[in-house]
């Protein structure tokens, strides 16, 4: 089913050629920016057929259908980049209803000027992580602003996927008594953003944590069919999260800041920039909730999955009708875990 | 995180809570302030209350640099980056401070206002530096602390004669705003207070890092003329709970003495070098206007006009905006100790840190902003 290739005077100059406006402009410039580096790089069917939308087998169930926009600055950080971010991002949000995710979409707003090796490298590391999760990049779209319109690059992606049979997982299902579980160490990716931001010259050793995390659901959906909620909790970090929970559902949230895992680069950056760990944004972790009584074997589940090797029940939720999350501190006092004020951190994801 | 953790260790903290019950009598009063943000913030993030018997009283005091700025001054800084179009450099907190009729410098930024977040005023050099058509000013505030590098800034400016940088100076001073606190507490001459114990506040928990700068000996007029205990404490939580033991010790013994629980860190005399640059760079003020607590004589730097040059308040027109606080907001009887956060009619109602009408909701480290962030659970599940 592939179409007829078209022959350009030149191959794009990628080691020294920049976004020009040509290139979202409709015209062969594009046609080539999309075969020579989107095409290439994603290479699969429904792309090679050059249609503007994908036509798509889907089992039967429920559909889910997640969409993200990623405009984190800087564009490479350690651990990651937009490109990769922007592939897990959204198989994430499919992922935490429980959902084995099937087909992405890409959208990408290029500023004119941006190096195509930049661009290149954004798109091979999104190829890559699709690749890694199994799910094909089928359709997706390219738009090119003028210089200073733009940040390099944005990137929307958006997400399907089907839920197992049997699965209900919602934010509004937390019901007192159920145990709250956390796959592991906190505030890496926030960290090693800010840590890489221009005006902050920090050295310090944290990578980010992004990653799909929808393997590691499919295999606590296998140990617990029963999971009440799953959130990752990117913006605004585990209090965010929870407290999101809190309200859908009705209910408080009891925590133990000692059963909470952050590692010693993280804590020490938060600490020298006065930042609360529980505010700062990850990409590969998640909450889930579930009745009491299957806490330990979903506990179990996330521990043999290489991304939950660190998980931890973290508390409980409680009846509350003020919603409140109120955490047991390391001292033996209580505070609450509040909602983020404003912004903590920009452009973070 | 070593020099950190043991100061937040779990087990020393229930020791000192469980002496520090064995100490209290319970015909006594403990009602005790916390000058510093710095503790208000630690004692609620670690909930130091809960581990507290309920005759010990904490109190939240103004120590907090971004809640005292008066809100004219921050419509001053909102006005000048508008009008005379230069690059402001702020830290992250100011940015939320809402001036006159609730702007902000956020809203500004959004307007199109050059306003730069910086984490240090050697940051906002830097950028002076890089940007040499371009008038860069700096939003300086804070106590002590924060107001000796502002001084190495100031010089390295004239050394380097960077035309285009400027500091718009809103450093305020410690004793004096605890001077304030204590004739406002006592409503009466030292003195009469001296016998008749007149006053809501027995003791003092007193600044961390503004003591490495000015010193003990800069305390010892609060034992001495106002006659009420102080005890000069680290931030961490074990700093606060052994500060406390001590404040109770001396008002069980009925003594008034300056104590230094924060050893490891202060000295009699302070930084002598810091304060040296100080003198150098800064004058005091013959008064300031502090948000809640109203003018305060000699309670604040003005650049010395050898330095004028590198003065914001020289170099432009910045204006004396008056602008006063809600009439609701009970912000100047939170930070006298007077009333608690809750107290207030508009707490967690119409005031919020996402929309704060008075300065204790405007920073993490306000009075109000940490009871709502941290503590405002018991006030429902006391209701």
């Amino acid at each position: 089913m592939s179409a007829r290739r078209e022959t350009y005077a030149r191959t794009l100059d990628l080691a020294r050629g920049c976004v020009e406006i040509g290139h979202g402009g409709g015209g062969r410039a594009m046609a080539q920016l999309i075969e020579e580096l989107f095409l290439a790089a994603f290479d699969n069917d429904w792309l090679r057929a050059q249609d503007d939308c994908a036509r798509l087998t889907v089992p039967v169930g429920r559909l889910v259908m997640a969409t993200d926009s990623h405009v984190v600055s800087p564009l490479f950080f350690p651990g990651g980049d937009i490109g990769c971010l922007s592939v897990h991002g959204t198989l994430n949000d499919v992922a935490m209803a429980g959902a084995r995710p099937l087909y992405l979409a890409a959208s990408f707003i290029l500023e004119e000027g941006f190096p195509l090796a930049d661009l290149q490298r954004i798109v091979a590391s999104m190829a890559r992580a699709a690749r890694a999760a199994e799910v094909p990049i089928v359709t997706g779209d390219t738009k090119v602003v003028e210089r200073g319109k733009g940040d390099g690059v944005f990137i929307t992606t958006t997400g399907v996927g089907v839920i197992p049979a049997g699965v209900d997982i919602s934010a509004s299902r937390a019901r007192p008594g159920d145990a709250v579980l956390l796959s592991g160490a906190l505030g890496e990716h926030g960290m090693a953003v800010l840590a890489q931001r221009e005006n902050l010259s920090f050295d310090a050793p944290i990578e980010s944590d992004t990653a799909a995390l929808h393997g590691l659901v499919a295999a606590m959906v296998a140990a617990v069919p029963d999971i009440h909620c799953l959130r990752d909790p990117t913006r605004g970090g585990l209090s965010s999260a929870l407290n999101e929970i809190a309200r859908q559902s009705g209910v408080g949230m009891r925590l133990r800041e000692a059963a909470i895992p952050v590692r010693e680069p993280v804590r020490a950056l938060c600490e020298f920039l006065g930042l609360d760990p529980l505010y700062v944004a990850n990409e590969g972790k998640l909450l889930a909730i579930c009745p009491a009584a299957v806490a330990e074997t979903l506990l179990a589940a996330m521990r043999a999955h290489p991304l939950g090797r660190e998980a931890a029940l973290i508390g409980q939720v409680v009846a509350d009708p003020h919603g409140f999350v109120e955490m047991e501190t390391v001292l033996g006092g209580c505070r609450l875990v509040d909602w983020l004020s404003g912004e903590q951190l920009p452009r973070i994801c | 995180m070593k020099y950190l953790d043991e100061f937040r260790d779990g087990r020393l903290a229930q020791g000192l809570a469980a002496r520090i019950r064995r100490e209290i009598e319970p015909d006594r009063r403990y009602a005790l302030m916390e000058f510093c943000g710095g503790h208000t913030h630690a004692i609620g993030r670690y909930g130091i209350e809960d581990l507290l018997p309920a005759e010990v009283r904490l109190i939240h005091g103004p120590g907090c640099p971004v809640c005292v700025l008066p809100s004219g001054r921050l419509q001053a800084a909102i006005d000048l980056v508008e009008r005379e179009r230069v690059m402001l450099c702020s830290y992250g907190d100011l940015l939320r401070v809402p001036g006159a009729q609730g702007d902000t410098l956020l809203k500004a930024k959004a307007r199109g206002a050059d306003v730069r977040m910086v984490y240090s005023i050697s940051d906002a050099l830097e950028i002076a530096r890089t940007h040499p058509d371009r008038p860069v000013v700096f939003f300086a505030i804070g106590f002590e602390t924060t107001t000796p590098p502002t001084a190495v800034v100031l010089r390295q400016a004239r050394r380097e004669q960077l035309g285009n940088f400027s500091v718009y100076c809103n450093h305020v001073l410690t004793p004096p705003a605890l001077r304030a606190l204590l004739a406002t507490d006592l409503s009466s001459s030292p003195q009469e207070a001296a016998t008749c114990g007149a006053g809501v506040i027995d003791g003092f928990i007193g600044p961390a890092h503004v003591s490495t700068v000015i010193g003990t000996r800069a305390y010892e007029f609060v034992a001495a003329e106002y006659h009420r205990p102080l005890v000069i404490a680290g931030f961490e939580p074990l700093d606060v709970l052994q500060s406390i033991l001590m404040l109770v010790r001396q008002i069980n013994a009925g003594e008034v003495r300056v104590e230094n629980e924060y050893a490891r860190a202060v000295g009699a005399d302070g930084n002598r070098k810091a304060q040296a640059l100080m003198d150098e760079v800064f004058e005091v003020r013959p008064s300031f206007e502090w948000r809640g607590l109203g003018e305060l004589p000699n309670s604040a730097l003005a650049i010395r006009p050898a330095f004028a040059d590198w003065d914001a308040e020289c170099r432009f027109a910045v204006p004396a905006i008056q602008a006063s606080d809600h009439k609701a907001c009970a912000c100047g009887e939170v930070l006298r100790g007077v009333k608690r956060p809750e107290e207030c009619k508009v707490f967690a109602t119409a005031c919020t840190p996402d929309h704060p009408l008075g300065s204790c909701m405007v920073s993490a480290e306000g009075a109000c902003a940490a009871h709502y962030h941290y503590g405002r659970f018991r006030q429902a599940v006391a209701s």
